[in-house]
């Protein structure tokens, strides 16, 4: 009723007040789609967040990290892709695709939920992915997702960001990523609980807003079982890298 | 809008002697008359087309209308009756608004709102019958064209004797020039709200705050706003690291110089035609006398400087000696500036000012109270205006909303959605009338304030208003979401209700931390800056951070018209609204208005006066209302 009413109202009015309004019939026509371009613009955005060669302890790696969305303030689809590509052993050690709705719920915050493709290092392992994506209260970019595998493993991730700026262009990044495990997941060489982390420092030069090159250290570990089984293969449970990247944006 | 095909298309179809000089509009040349060339009379024959400029030797494309920019002055004579032909020649909708004329609603050049546009290669014929005097502008209301080139001045003569003395007159008109096309602009901001902004504070600033004030304090301070997610450094969203800044179409390379002759009172009319850009306008050296705002005659007031709202227009007039000055126009974030010269002789020019630090944003432009985090140092809330003063003309005390006329800091009700399009409310708006604009406060010369300004003539509709509408300005400044009560324009489903005749009082309460140049099509509004008979009378008004400030209205113009932010990004981000102005005469007023009209007259405050308000914040068009 409250939106009825409005339309009886203005029907009334406006066959009262032709004069007020030239061709009353094509600009009501014009106006369904005055909204378009008064609010309700759709967008395309890229981000290559992370685009870097990774020293890896002597192993080089080539790391990715991207995400893209088309849609409105509220509801967007959203992708993102991150792996790592090993240089010595030719071959990917770890790539996702996730396609996700999105939705603005706060201020601050999109709800995100959909569907995360693994092609390494085992193929076709899918996930249900439901996340929150935003920026928390002092300025830190937040990323935190939970993930739940075909074969019913329960996984979660969590990036936080921040951003010093030495100058209006020179912007000293921290960032670091947890990993979570709800179960052993032998598979993956993973064990239950905080799996991962990796803390990193980038300091990236904005050439243009857009574009900026950066270089950095991070620091990798696996912990508890997680670290037991890369023991167990024979890697370190740490690495440490030098890195150099660049991050663009469109 | 403009690609880049159409670009060479345009440029092949052009001779090359067309390109620079031509394009300056006659009147916007270094004039030796002691007018502007204007179009006159009463019949005028006006054509948009694509066409390309060139701003400071850069070229780019524009949308001009008789391929001069800006476009040609108009001079009208109050009382005439004017007859104006626009012929579209793009491959777009176009449309000229005609900003602050008082005419009839189907004339006032909104597409969607009051006609539908005009089409391509069609014509439209606008007649409406002048009915003031003063300074004004058009422009186009169609998409981003007003960004590129689409506006020029106008001057009404008045019918009777000019209050205003002057020996001769020069149009200043500011601009704001991008070298692309702005709906890029427009999606860039959307993307990464802060990307044109590089004057942010950084580590070093920090380290100086906390060498001046102490760590503790400088860091409670960071601590505050990034709690907040704000940045106070958030002045202007398109800053000079894209804009080149004009007068008169000419970028401060360019020099635009007006002359005169020593002795002379020289009238200028200031008209700020930028698309995103508050300009702080001085002429170093010389007194200005302002005796115009928003086209209406005001007492003169000798001021050193003024900060001029996207839209506003003020006419001063200065007197200056035999030799040259330069008109100074420095955007509010002072990332760059606009400049030209006033000289007895062509070819000289005055020293150009540095850049003034840019301003950073404080606890009062945030509406919080004192100390409520113990950071920062507000202004302080000395208040011009006296509770006592006001007069309650018989309307219920409480539903006046004090906050508006006290400069104490009142807790503010939010009766709007919030949510993900609002960032922020203010808690402790404060009426910031009498402040000369954020970044002016210690200039160390005399500043313009809107208490300052006070009508010529007495106001025309002295009725104490019989009810008040409560209007907030929000925003998100992260995801670049601007809006009235947290509803974006695609969202909103039915006009804000006025009744033809009545006076009402419009309040608007500035949640956000950003100024917001507000414009009502069809009426002017008088300024509460007290209770007195010459409130100054304006089309369009900023109303500052955190600000609460009120605006008396006689909805004397039936129709609809358009209520909106005049920064144009906001605008197409959303923060706009239409205000239809009922006509109380026409038969069959429903059943419905006149339950509401109860309410009114009862004196109710009303928080936004539209139905299907409700906190429903998707995407989904919803357009019932207009059809």
């Amino acid at each position: 009723m409250r939106k009825f009413l409005p339309i009886i109202f203005v029907l009334a009015a406006s066959a009262a007040n032709a004069q007020d309004v030239v061709n009353p019939e094509e600009t009501a026509a014009v106006r369904a789609h005055m909204g378009d371009h008064h609010g309700g613009a759709t967008v395309f955005y890229v981000e290559g967040e992370r685009l870097e060669y990774r020293s890896n302890d002597g192993d080089p790696v080539f790391l990715w990290d991207a995400q893209g969305y088309y849609g409105g303030d509220i509801n967007k689809f959203w992708v993102k892709t991150e792996g790592e590509y090993d240089f010595s052993a030719d071959e990917f050690e770890e790539a996702e695709v996730q396609a996700l709705y999105s939705r603005a719920v706060g201020s601050f915050w999109d709800l995100q939920a959909g569907v995360r493709h693994d092609f390494a290092p085992f193929e076709d392992r899918t996930y249900g992915v439901v996340g929150v994506q935003g920026l928390a209260p002092y300025l830190f970019e937040v990323d935190a997702a939970a993930f739940v595998s075909g074969h019913g493993d329960v996984t979660a991730r969590i990036e936080a960001e921040y951003e010093l700026l030495l100058t209006q262009r020179l912007i000293l990044q921290p960032r670091a990523e947890l990993n979570f495990a709800f179960q052993d997941i032998p598979d993956l060489e993973t064990g239950a609980g905080l799996s991962t982390v990796e803390a990193g420092l980038r300091l990236r030069y904005e050439i243009r807003r857009e574009f900026a090159p950066y270089i950095g250290v991070s620091w990798t570990r696996s912990l508890g079982d997680t670290a037991d089984y890369a023991r167990a293969a024979g890697d370190e449970a740490g690495s440490t890298s030098f890195i150099a990247g660049f991050r663009f944006w469109f | 809008m403009l690609t880049r095909r159409k670009f060479l298309n345009q440029s092949l179809a052009m001779t090359a002697g067309f390109i620079a000089p031509g394009l300056i509009a006659p009147w916007a040349r270094a004039a030796a008359g002691v007018s502007p060339e204007a179009l006159m009379g009463g019949r005028f024959d006006l054509s948009v087309s694509e066409a390309r400029v060139a701003v400071e030797g850069r070229e780019s494309g524009a949308v001009l209308i008789n391929r001069v920019f800006p476009g040609p002055l108009l001079r009208w004579r109050e009382g005439d009756d004017i007859e104006i032909n626009v012929a579209n020649h793009l491959d777009e909708d176009t449309s000229i608004h005609w900003h602050g004329l008082l005419l009839p609603a189907g004339m006032d050049g909104v597409p969607g709102v009051s006609f539908p546009g005009i089409r391509p290669h069609e014509t439209f014929q606008y007649r409406f019958p002048v009915k003031q005097a003063g300074t004004y502008w058009y422009h186009s209301h169609s998409g981003l064209q007003e960004q590129i080139g689409h506006y020029g001045p106008i001057i009404i003569d008045p019918k009777g004797a000019d209050p205003v003395g002057y020996d001769r007159e020069h149009v200043v008109m500011l601009g704001d020039w991008v070298y692309d096309n702005p709906e890029k602009l427009f999606r860039k901001l959307k993307k990464s709200s802060e990307a044109f902004n590089f004057q942010k504070r950084t580590l070093g600033d920090f380290f100086a705050d906390a060498g001046d004030e102490g760590f503790d304090s400088a860091f409670a301070e960071r601590a505050m706003w990034g709690g907040m997610r704000m940045a106070p450094t958030d002045i202007a969203d398109v800053t000079g690291a894209v804009y080149a800044y004009l007068i008169n179409g000419q970028g401060p390379g360019d020099n635009w110089t007006g002359l005169f002759a020593p002795g002379e009172r020289v009238r200028l009319r200031l008209i700020n035609a930028a698309a995103m850009t508050i300009f702080n306008f001085r002429i170093p050296g010389l007194s200005m006398r302002v005796v115009q705002a928003d086209g209406l005659n005001v007492q003169p007031v000798e001021t050193d400087e003024l900060q001029i709202g996207v839209a506003e227009t003020y006419d001063v007039v200065i007197e200056p000696a035999d030799q040259a000055y330069t008109i100074f126009a420095e955007t509010i974030d002072r990332s760059g500036f606009a400049r030209g010269t006033l000289a007895p002789r062509a070819g000289m020019a005055a020293d150009v000012p540095a850049l003034r630090e840019r301003p950073v944003l404080t606890m009062r432009d945030m509406a919080m109270s004192h100390g409520a985090h113990g950071a920062s140092t507000p202004v302080s809330m000395d208040q011009e205006m006296d509770h006592g003063a006001m007069d309650h003309g018989g309307m219920d005390h409480g539903a006046m909303g004090h906050g508006a006329m006290d400069g104490d800091a009142q807790a503010q009700a939010h009766n709007h959605p919030t949510g993900v399009g609002v960032d922020m409310v203010a808690e402790t708006p404060t009426n910031r009338l009498a402040d000369p604009g954020i970044g002016l406060e210690n200039v160390g010369h005399r500043v313009l304030t809107y208490a300052q300004l006070q009508s010529l003539e007495e106001n025309p509709d002295q009725r104490a208003p019989g009810r008040e509408i409560e209007l907030h300005l929000t925003g998100n400044m992260a995801r670049y979401m601007w809006s009235f009560d947290g509803v974006k324009f695609s969202d909103v489903d039915a006009p804000i209700l006025f009744h033809e005749g009545e006076r009402l009082r419009l309040t608007l309460v500035n949640d956000t931390m950003m100024n917001h140049p507000i414009h009502l099509h069809g009426m002017f509004f008088d300024v509460v800056t007290g209770d007195h008979a010459n409130k100054p009378r304006k089309h369009t008004i900023i109303v500052k951070p955190g600000e609460k400030l009120s605006l008396d209205v006689t909805a004397d113009a039936p129709g609809e018209w358009a209520f909106h932010c005049h920064l144009l990004y906001h605008m197409a981000a959303g923060m706009m609204q239409t205000v239809k102005v009922h006509r109380m005469a026409a038969a069959g007023a429903d059943a419905r208005d006149t339950h509401r009209d109860h309410k009114m007259h009862g004196g109710e405050k009303t928080n936004a006066a539209h139905e299907g308000h409700g906190a429903d914040k998707s995407e989904e068009k919803s357009h019932e209302g207009h059809h």
